[in-house]
């Protein structure tokens, strides 16, 4: 296990300047610290991507966090708050031990990057305790049945993703799908979600096809000469279809099938066309100013986690400059209330949705360097909110939390 | 049609050029230069890259053109069209505000978290002030006292006296403004919130929200009503707001903030420039590439001209 602490409140540096420039430090008598953690599960043995440049950097959402809390303790000085974020990373079999510990200590809002299995156990852990931000698993029985009254979600749900893409599929007309599934437990996941979708949506699925993961190294020297002869031969069984529709969450194989299909036909899901909540080329609605400041701190472009973990500590910001407050039960019901609105570069307010937990967020879809669309796709629509279009509305929701 | 104009203003008894109006465009990284008279268009030169805010010393003169992505803000003559001497301005500088006496200059850095003054004659930087999360609006009350700065993620207007580059006040407003412009006796500060859809009244003595202006148009979805750019008329009696992908000017009662017409222009329109007799107000369009004319008294649209790529901000001179 291993700690680190960002604080960042109080003065910035004018380092260098030969210039009047003034400081505000506006120190009031009740100065109020808001503190929160980032936690970590590192499963050890985890399946690595296909391609070098998906390889998890060490400080993976631990860096979104830093920036969030940089940017809550800017605000927080006009405000008398300061931000303190507590960053633990732990293998799973130290993840309770960890919390625990955070519990502890006091803290009582956590980010979680965690599978579904081990955000579940987290969340019952801290039940009482502390709300529990899930920045990583997209799984949606943590937002049905499995939900819980502690969670909130800034990780889109894989449903969301799914209806993403499906609505720009629909919207090109190529309807006829041929899934390509991988044989992880989050792939499965993944891919039920796109045959949901895919009804959804009134796509069909004319060929559905697993991709076993037989293990072994994640990429070989000239290992492309049989990548070259065996995918187009994997997908020759396959229906005439217009698009391939890849579920591959562990990355181990879809980024393989662009330009290795049997017919030429576009790739999109897992590789290809990706339905992301972010990515470093996204620019729109001033997106620029949050990748510079987030890669001027990281030294990297950033991932989706960065963003996920930032949303998280950015709505804890939020409330309490709204609410002028650093009291728990104040902040967690601003985080889920009417009047709770975070700008997070979607051009629109993001918000929690009441009956699970999730985070309600444009999905962007992209190939990796520019930003191709954005859903929910114009022409969808829906009674309260079109981002409810993206993944489990309230008339569908199986979570049952009594409010 | 150029060279008739031209002899045509050669011999004119008065040798004074008609308005001209300046409208930065984004995308094509230029200037598009329209006469205020006939709405043609006189010239487009090019303007760094990025060009955004646009403003006007108020002689008239000199136009100052926030480069965004050259990190600096380019000067032009407003006859010749020629650069002179760029300013610095810090990294990323998206809008900007002239004192009322024609110097210095303030910018919001978006990235730096910072405001930078800048003295426009010297081009020295006499102060940075440390701000919000992404600096983005400027305005300077009449009197040339204040100069408000709004931070696109703080969500705060910061108030920073002219004197002693101090924050003097912070008012929490809505999610991310974008825009702060004073009304004509300094009484009220309206601050627009792209996110949060609304227009903050601040009492300025009191530094408090007075009133919340909303919007809402039949057929037109609550998201897509972004306050971007905002106008008041010399006697404070209407205020303009442009309102971002909702293709959509609100004119609203400057004394009792309701809204009393939705007027259509092009798409996705950002900033607001009145005519210097106040007679017309120009809008940019950045996704249908135009300009829209407003009739002041009348408010209606009159006109639409295009420009270049994507305008987005607009100044007009005598």
């Amino acid at each position: 296990m291993s700690v680190r602490h960002a604080v960042a409140a109080g003065l910035i540096a004018l380092a260098g300047l030969g210039v009047p420039g003034t400081l505000q430090a506006q120190a009031t008598p009740d100065e109020i610290t808001i503190r929160a953690a980032v936690l970590r599960i590192d499963t050890p043995a985890e399946v690595l991507p296909a391609s070098r440049l998906d390889l998890p950097p060490a400080d993976l959402g631990l860096a979104g966090g830093r920036l969030a809390t940089e940017d809550n303790a800017t605000t927080g000085r006009f405000l008398g708050q300061r931000f303190e974020t507590r960053e633990v990373t732990a293998a799973p079999e130290a993840a309770a031990q960890a919390l625990a510990q955070l519990l502890d200590d006091g803290i009582r809002f956590v980010v979680t990057l965690a599978d579904a299995e081990e955000t579940g156990a987290l969340a019952d852990q801290a039940a009482g305790r502390a709300l529990v931000f899930n920045a990583r698993s997209g799984a949606e029985d943590l937002r049905n049945g499995g939900c819980r009254a502690n969670l909130l979600h800034t990780a889109p749900s894989d449903g969301m993703r799914a209806d993403a893409l499906a609505q720009f599929l629909v919207w090109k007309r190529w309807d006829r799908w041929l899934l390509v599934a991988g044989s992880h437990p989050e792939d499965r996941a993944l891919a039920e979600a796109y045959r949901h979708a895919a009804t959804k949506f009134g796509a069909k699925i004319v060929s559905d096809l697993t991709f076993e993961d037989r293990g072994g190294a994640r990429a070989t020297d000239s290992g492309h000469a049989q990548v070259q002869a065996q995918m187009p031969v994997f997908l020759q069984k396959a229906r005439d279809h217009d698009v391939v529709v890849t579920a591959d969450r562990s990355g181990v194989f879809a980024d393989w099938l662009i330009w290795n299909t049997w017919a030429p036909r576009p790739v999109a899901g897992s590789a290809g066309l990706m339905p992301v909540s972010w990515f470093p080329g996204h620019e729109g609605w001033g997106a620029t100013q949050w990748q510079t400041r987030f890669e001027a701190e990281a030294r990297r472009p950033a991932r989706e986690e960065d963003y996920q973990v930032w949303l998280a500590l950015r709505s804890l910001g939020e409330a309490a400059s709204r609410t002028r407050s650093g009291d728990f039960a104040a902040l967690s019901d601003y985080i889920r209330g009417p009047d709770f609105q975070l700008a997070g570069f979607k051009g629109q307010a993001l918000s929690f949705r009441d009956w699970d937990g999730q985070l309600r967020q444009p999905i962007l879809l992209t190939s990796g360097r520019v930003l191709t669309s954005v859903s929910p796709q114009e022409g969808f629509l829906h009674p309260v909110s079109v981002m409810d279009t993206l993944g489990t509305d309230r008339p569908e929701t199986g979570c049952n939390l009594g409010g | 049609m150029r060279p008739l104009l031209l002899a045509a203003l050669c011999c004119a008894a008065t040798p004074a050029l008609a308005d001209r109006i300046f409208v930065s465009n984004e995308k094509g990284n230029s200037i598009t230069v329209l006469d205020g008279e006939t709405l043609e268009r006189i010239a487009d030169f090019p303007a760094g890259q990025r060009p955004r805010g646009i403003t006007a010393s108020p002689d008239g003169r000199t136009i100052y053109v926030c480069a965004s992505d050259d990190n600096l803000v380019r000067v032009f003559d407003a006859e010749t069209f020629e650069e002179k001497p760029s300013l610095p301005s810090g990294p990323d500088p998206e809008l900007f505000v002239l004192h009322p006496s024609g110097n210095p200059l303030y910018i919001a850095n978006e990235d730096d978290n910072i405001v930078t003054v800048v003295d426009v004659n010297t081009r020295k930087v006499l102060a940075e002030v440390p701000v919000g999360v992404e600096p983005e609006g400027m305005g300077v009350s009449p009197d040339g006292r204040i100069v408000v700065n709004t931070s696109e993620t703080t969500n705060m207007a910061h108030l920073i006296d002219t004197e002693t580059f101090q924050i003097v006040g912070n008012v929490l407003v809505d999610s991310r403004p974008r825009f702060a412009q004073y009304d004509n006796d300094g009484s009220h500060l309206y601050v627009t919130a792209e996110i949060g859809g609304t227009v903050s009244v601040i009492d300025t003595a009191r530094q408090e929200i007075v009133h919340t202006i909303r919007f809402e148009v039949p057929g037109v979805l609550p998201e897509a009503l972004q306050p971007v750019g905002l106008r008041v008329t010399p006697d404070n009696a209407r205020v303009f707001v442009a309102l971002g992908p909702a293709n959509r000017v609100a004119v609203v009662d400057g004394a009792t903030w309701e809204v009393l017409d939705y007027l259509l222009v092009g798409q996705r329109v950002w900033q607001l420039a009145f005519s210097p007799d106040h007679r017309f107000l120009y809008t940019t369009n950045g996704n249908s590439n135009d300009v829209s004319v407003i009739d002041v008294a009348a408010e209606k649209v009159v006109k639409s001209v295009q420009v270049g790529q994507q305008p987005w901000g607009v100044v007009a001179v005598p």
